[in-house]
């Protein structure tokens, strides 16, 4: 068992090499773009997938926590705090050192919130809402709990849709870049952003950031935590029985998949410069949740493959104006088909009901 | 506020919370005969609306407006034999991804059929401006229609479940499944006919209310989400409750407008969707013994 995992993660990390290597050499480092969008996507659901496949519960409303991330770190780095400057809150955020200061394009006096901190402060408000939220959320089941996490979604997408600071319709642009590692010693700096020069740095940054989600989340379905996850998919009452304290561990894991999907609307953010009310609409919830059931929901390793293939031939255009609609008929059909994801599809044992009829 | 203001607000609210009510009675057929939620159910609505907008030029209106019902039905129907009937004991986390999946379905077929244009029914009786005055209030003649319709609705629809053969088989259903099976009752065949119920109420109403609310290819999903509200609210199965359910949020919409900004109208009736769900989520007008029986 440890050794296969070993096995996945190695395989991984030559073939994301390899991509690289490959665009290089033929000149299309243009995928790499695509590529590193579909990681952060990517890591927003195998975060779901722990919380949809092993803990049994859904939600749709995932990109909400993805935005609460995007939305806070933008407007935290791109709002100018100069004219409020005296008031108590911004004195404090620059004593402790947290702010930036510097001029704009139009050389005037610019004063913002730094990066690194907006990203804590963004993954931990969506920690905080996760955790309040989560508390009467998965008190409930079926009709019930993807209703209200839908409506948790909409609520996000309508304050970001409807309040000035989240940009109202147009969103946030001109996000500054995220730098992860200031330059030392002649290593140049580690910087989320979306300049061309960076592109292969970021590539690695984005899927660095998915390997390590996802050798954590390997870790967490193998451990004894895994277990009770899956004891309360089976049966509920039956692993309550049996001492799994079901509540506490629903609700980390609810918590743990949103932080997963608020870091990578942070890093997202960053890296595209800028974010709109779409990122938090019900469709992207949706999508998010269409990717987990393709990849077989309790298959980390499926909706890994799965998440990252269908997110990147969607952003590459591939499905143009049809792209809701692929999504839905794939939905629909690995639904009724293949409820155990496309992965699980065999060739051999469709051969054998075949023979047998 | 003036009392006419006041009066005004109270008229929008109801007409608006009947329109929920018939979109929650909707949820609640296809509830009772099933215990399937169907996320698409605010789709039967638009699809009402778009096809009888589609039909007008070609046949007057009460003709239009009938076989706009009819095709819904027969899409309801058709949703139900392909997608549904032949599941063998489907998960209820299955059953939902799949109603989600059919509602993007229903979405984009329409965007690719009528595109994003936002369309209408003319007023049924006289148009834009024109008003009935109710003592110092004016509404215009479609409320009274949107009104008019949904009690025959509800009406019909209890008198239906009541003395008619096939409505007392779908109760029977709903009651005990394998009972009815015992008693010779298809139960396939009735989970059929409720979707079918469901898709004509839903194809009527958006009919009706499309000369005020205006009809899109994405006006459904908010619909579902109202709807839903209604239907937790007024107890899910309960029609009489999800109509007084209905137009309270209704009138706490509409009275809403005058504190709030008009962005922030959806997110009162999702907060309390929220607070129902966590508080009573037996709804107001729903006995929690009964509930506690049911699978939430």
């Amino acid at each position: 068992m440890k050794s296969s995992k070993f096995f996945g993660i190695t395989i991984l990390v030559v073939l994301v090499i390899g991509i690289q290597l490959v665009t290089k050499a033929t000149e299309t480092t243009y995928y790499l773009t695509q590529l590193t969008m579909s990681a952060y996507y990517g890591l927003v659901v195998i975060g779901l997938s722990v919380l949809m496949g092993y803990a049994g519960q859904i939600s749709i409303g995932h990109a909400g926590f993805f935005a609460i991330g995007g939305y806070l770190s933008a407007a935290l780095t791109t709002h100018n705090l100069i004219n409020i400057e005296t008031s108590s809150v911004v004195q404090f955020c620059k004593s402790i050192g947290i702010t930036i200061a510097g001029t704009d394009l139009y050389g005037e006096q610019l004063l913002v919130i730094a990066p690194w901190a907006a990203c804590i402060v963004a993954v931990l408000t969506a920690t905080v809402i996760a955790f309040v939220l989560g508390i009467p959320v998965l008190k409930l089941k079926g009709h019930y709990l993807a209703m209200a996490t839908l409506g948790f979604g909409i609520i996000i997408f309508r304050v970001g849709l409807a309040s000035e600071y989240f940009g109202e319709a147009d969103g946030i642009s001109e996000v500054p870049g995220f730098t992860l590692l200031p330059a030392i010693a002649g290593l140049p700096a580690l910087t989320v952003s979306g300049d061309f020069g960076n592109r292969a740095q970021n590539y690695y940054i984005a899927w660095g950031l998915l390997i390590i989600g996802m050798i954590l989340l390997l870790n967490l379905i193998d451990s004894r935590m895994g277990r009770a996850l899956r004891a309360i998919h089976g049966s509920e009452e039956a692993s309550a029985a049996v001492g799994v304290n079901t509540a506490s561990l629903k609700l980390s894991v609810f918590v743990l998949s949103a932080v997963y999907a608020a870091l990578a609307g942070v890093f997202l953010t960053h890296y595209n410069g800028g974010i709109g009310p779409h990122e938090a609409s019900v469709m992207k919830s949706v999508r998010y949740v269409a990717l987990v059931a393709v990849g077989g929901m309790a298959n980390l390793w499926g909706v890994l493959i799965m998440g990252v293939t269908l997110t990147f031939l969607s952003l590459r255009g591939v499905f143009g104006s049809y792209d809701d609609a692929v999504f839905g008929t794939i939905l629909i059909l690995v639904m009724l088909f293949a409820p155990d994801g496309i992965l699980s599809i065999r060739g051999k044992a469709i051969l054998t009901k075949l023979k047998k009829t | 506020m003036t009392i006419d203001l006041f009066f005004q607000y109270l008229f929008a609210g109801v007409t608006y919370g009947i329109i929920y009510a018939i979109v929650a009675i909707g949820f609640n057929i296809i509830y009772n005969t099933t215990g399937i939620i169907n996320f698409a159910q605010g789709e039967f609505v638009m699809l009402g609306g778009m096809i009888s907008i589609s039909l007008l030029p070609f046949v007057p209106l009460p003709v239009a407006i009938a076989l706009a019902v009819l095709v819904t039905m027969l899409v309801g129907a058709a949703i139900e034999i392909i997608f549904i009937r032949w599941l063998d004991n489907p998960s209820v986390l299955r059953l939902i991804i799949i109603t989600i999946a059919l509602s993007i379905l229903i979405r984009e077929g329409s965007l690719h059929i009528w595109g994003e244009s936002i369309r209408s029914l003319p007023y049924f009786y006289g148009n834009e401006i024109s008003a009935i005055a109710i003592g110092s209030v004016r509404i215009s003649p479609q409320v009274l229609w949107v009104i008019g319709v949904c009690g025959i609705i509800v009406l019909g629809l209890s008198l239906f479940f009541k003395t008619a053969p096939l409505g007392r088989e779908m109760r029977a259903c709903s009651a005990n499944r394998t009972a009815a099976i015992l008693c010779g009752i298809n139960t396939r065949n009735m989970v059929t006919f409720s979707f079918m119920l469901s898709a004509a109420i839903g194809a009527l109403a958006g009919c009706v209310m499309s000369p005020i609310t205006y009809t899109q290819y994405d006006s459904g999903t908010p619909l579902a989400i109202k709807g839903f509200t209604v239907a937790i609210l007024g107890g899910l199965g309960n029609s009489m409750g999800a109509v007084a359910a209905g137009i309270l949020l209704g009138i706490l919409e509409a009275f809403s407008i005058s504190v709030l900004p008009l962005a922030y109208q959806d997110v009162i009736a999702i907060a309390i969707l929220l607070i129902i769900l966590f508080v009573r989520p037996h709804g107001l007008f729903g006995s929690s013994e009964a509930a506690g029986l049911k699978e939430f």
